[in-house]
């Protein structure tokens, strides 16, 4: 299990690097290591619409399947031999960033818990991409599909599933039919739309997935692969002829790999890497892994079912019902299997306002390792120390860089589960309890671990989301900082900074009026 | 909006997107079979042979109209043997099992033999009753295998038996 965690620990800060280094030229939004599910989504839409021209223009006739798509290119230039290429790069493109996409999720520990029926419907979409994409190479019929006709039955034919060969299907050139390409034709179409059911099944208990990339990152991602198809055009080998063996051949290492791995080892070996990576993957989230944090709790007495927990899970842990005391309301209730413990609930909660005067504060819906009461005691503590010429609250993101050592007389750092657990009424409570300015640290944007903390985060301060924040809170004594754990600097420089602008400021009269609970008479 | 840099690293980063794709898609090329080399598939899919006994008209008179089958035949089909030599060099030697829980289905064999362009003289021998001793269908003849060329060992009771394609 060590060597799994280093594995995992060396792979995620690789990634972690990367994802870092595309931040300087992609903002956040536009980082396709962020989004990595959703441009294989996006790259599988390019597939299957350029190969609903590709089907249309096919013809199954033994003869003809290989001048049909292979004179693409030379009679359609710039149509269909711009769509062939786009269906081919646009696959190899899926194939690439499903593997990455698996490979983040398990280098960032994303397949056990809460996430373990996105990762097992994720695995079988595997072994459908292949078989999606190792048969669409067969349709062309060239010596690529010969060698891989031959090479998958033969491989095939290692497992004791068929009573005949099914290489032998492919001895002469008189062993094929019209009737072969019409049934592979089906099967290139019906994979695909298993693999996109199985899709739906993969994403279907998160909330507001990411169908696509930003239209940026679309766009882009579709004129590299359109100069690519006019720089390098998708080309068929010469014809099959099952009377001779194909000579050297230009192979596609995305998909095709596996027909070469076969020759340089052996069918038994291929399998059972095959196998047992497939059940290593399903295995994963039965291992050992940090046990489940404590799931939401909802607290009936003051739900008043408005929804927006819902609204904002990235889960889709919660469901509303029927509040059975108060006829006609709805009360949230949480499902602590798909839970994820981010809080991201307690802070969309329009009862998570520090402003209320019980003394314990009691909300809708809240994190029982960091209440929300917890929460407004820990800053009503830490604002009480506070000394100094500029006093600031620190709200870290413990995902994030690690803001504790930035504590000082003058600065309280406290921190959150996820910085989207924090109603921005407390924004305002830290100021007009004594703060000049409040520092929130969030994930780089697409960063958050639970997947929407920091987004829901700054369309709350921005006031474009509920709970926002009052638009009377100064802007300018307000800055959220996405980080990285490896921003720890960055964030040091980001609180001296935002220090010197607080200081500098000419005048105070945007001070927010002080506001003391205990002895205000507001309710 | 994006400033300069970043722009000119998106059209790169675009562009190595696109060119990685682009190599790996063709490249490195890769010929699974050596150009002087020729590849002889030996593969049969053939039903063993059975003992069968006819039935004697006592025992006939004695079944229902509608099962008086003349011929009583085991389930089971024998396993059969299998020779390959090549220039009188034992090249392979097995022996096909039936498929099947009752061992009632083909008996079938796929194997590819690469060998350098050239003369050979090829002999195959089969036995699909192995009550009976030797072989029942033997095919011999000297053929000349081009280079890249595929030569299919086969056996269809249809075409004489054991044949050579």
């Amino acid at each position: 299990m060590r060597l799994h965690a280093a594995l995992r620990t060396g792979v995620k800060r690789v990634f972690l690097g990367c994802e870092e280094v595309l931040d300087a030229f992609f903002r956040g939004e536009d980082n396709p290591l962020r989004h990595l599910g959703a441009m294989g989504l996006y790259l599988l839409w390019i597939v299957v619409g350029s190969g609903l021209y590709l089907y249309a223009v096919l013809d199954t006739g033994i003869d003809a399947v290989y001048r049909s798509i292979g004179d693409l290119a030379l009679q359609q230039r710039y149509f269909g031999g711009i769509l062939r290429s786009l269906h081919r790069y646009a696959s190899d493109g899926f194939m690439l960033v499903m593997l990455l996409h698996l490979l983040r999720e398990w280098c960032y520990g994303r397949y056990f818990g809460f996430r373990l029926y996105s990762w097992v419907t994720g695995v079988p979409l595997l072994w459908l991409a292949y078989i999606a994409g190792i048969g669409g190479y067969w349709i062309v019929w060239d010596q690529l599909a010969q060698l891989s006709a031959i090479a998958t039955t033969e491989l095939l034919d290692w497992l004791p599933i068929f009573s005949e060969p099914s290489a032998r299907n492919f001895l002469t050139p008189d062993s094929l039919s019209d009737r072969f390409f019409t049934m592979l034709v089906f099967i290139h179409l019906g994979v695909p739309l298993l693999l996109i059911l199985g899709l739906w099944a993969h994403v279907h208990r998160i909330g507001h997935v990411d169908y696509l990339p930003s239209r940026r990152v679309m766009l882009a991602t579709l004129a590299a692969l359109i100069a690519l198809s006019l720089f390098a055009p998708a080309l068929s080998n010469p014809p099959a002829n099952l009377a001779t063996t194909p000579g050297e051949l230009g192979m596609d290492w995305f998909i095709l790999f596996v027909h070469p791995l076969t020759d340089l080892t052996s069918p038994a070996i291929v399998w059972a890497l095959l196998f047992g990576l497939t059940a290593l993957l399903f295995a994963l989230p039965v291992l050992p892994h940090p046990r489940p944090q404590p799931a939401a709790v909802v607290d009936a007495a003051n739900c008043t079912g408005c929804d927006r927990c819902l609204a904002d899970c990235p889960y889709a842990a919660i469901a509303m019902q029927a509040h059975p005391q108060r006829p006609g309301l709805k009360l949230a209730v949480v499902d602590p299997d798909l839970c994820a413990s981010c809080g991201i609930c307690a802070g969309s909660c329009p009862s998570s306002t520090p402003f209320r005067r019980q003394e314990m504060l009691v909300t809708g819906i809240d994190m029982p390792q960091q209440p929300v009461n917890a929460l407004r005691e820990q800053l009503e503590q830490a604002l009480a120390r506070l000394a100094g010429r500029t006093r600031i609250v620190v709200f870290s993101c413990a995902r994030g860089a690690d803001a504790a050592l930035l504590g000082a007389t003058d600065t309280a750092v406290i921190p959150l589960l996820c910085a989207g657990m924090l109603p921005p009424a407390f924004v305002e409570y830290a100021l007009r309890g004594g703060a000049d300015g409040v520092l929130l640290t969030s994930c780089r944007s697409g960063g958050c671990d639970f997947r929407l903390g920091e987004r829901w985060t700054g369309d709350r301060l921005q006031g474009r989301r509920e709970p926002h924040l009052r638009r009377t809170v100064p802007a300018s004594r307000v800055l959220l900082v996405a980080t990285t754990v490896h921003d720890r600097s960055a964030l040091a420089d980001s609180l001296a900074s935002f220090r010197s602008r607080l200081e500098s400021k000419a005048d105070a009269s945007d001070r927010l009026p002080p506001y003391h609970r205990k002895a205000s008479r507001h309710a | 909006m994006l400033k300069p840099v970043a722009i000119v690293g998106q059209v790169i980063l675009y562009g190595a997107f696109a060119a990685f794709i682009g190599y790996f898609a063709t490249s490195p090329k890769y010929r699974q079979v050596a150009d002087d080399i020729a590849l002889i598939k030996l593969s049969i899919s053939h039903l063993g042979d059975r003992e069968c006994r006819k039935r004697t008209p006592e025992e006939l008179a004695k079944l229902p109209p509608n099962m008086r089958a003349p011929m009583d035949c085991p389930r089971e089909r024998s396993d059969i043997r299998l020779e390959v030599d090549l220039d009188g060099q034992a090249a392979f030697r097995t022996t096909m099992h039936p498929t099947g829980l009752y061992k009632d289905g083909v008996s079938t064999v796929y194997k590819r033999f690469e060998l350098k362009a050239g003369t050979y003289q090829l002999a195959v021998r089969m036995n699909d009753n192995l009550i009976k001793p030797g072989f029942n269908f033997v095919k011999e003849a000297q053929i000349k295998l081009a280079p890249g060329q595929v030569m299919v060992i086969d056996f269809n009771p249809d075409r004489g038996g054991l044949f050579f394609k």
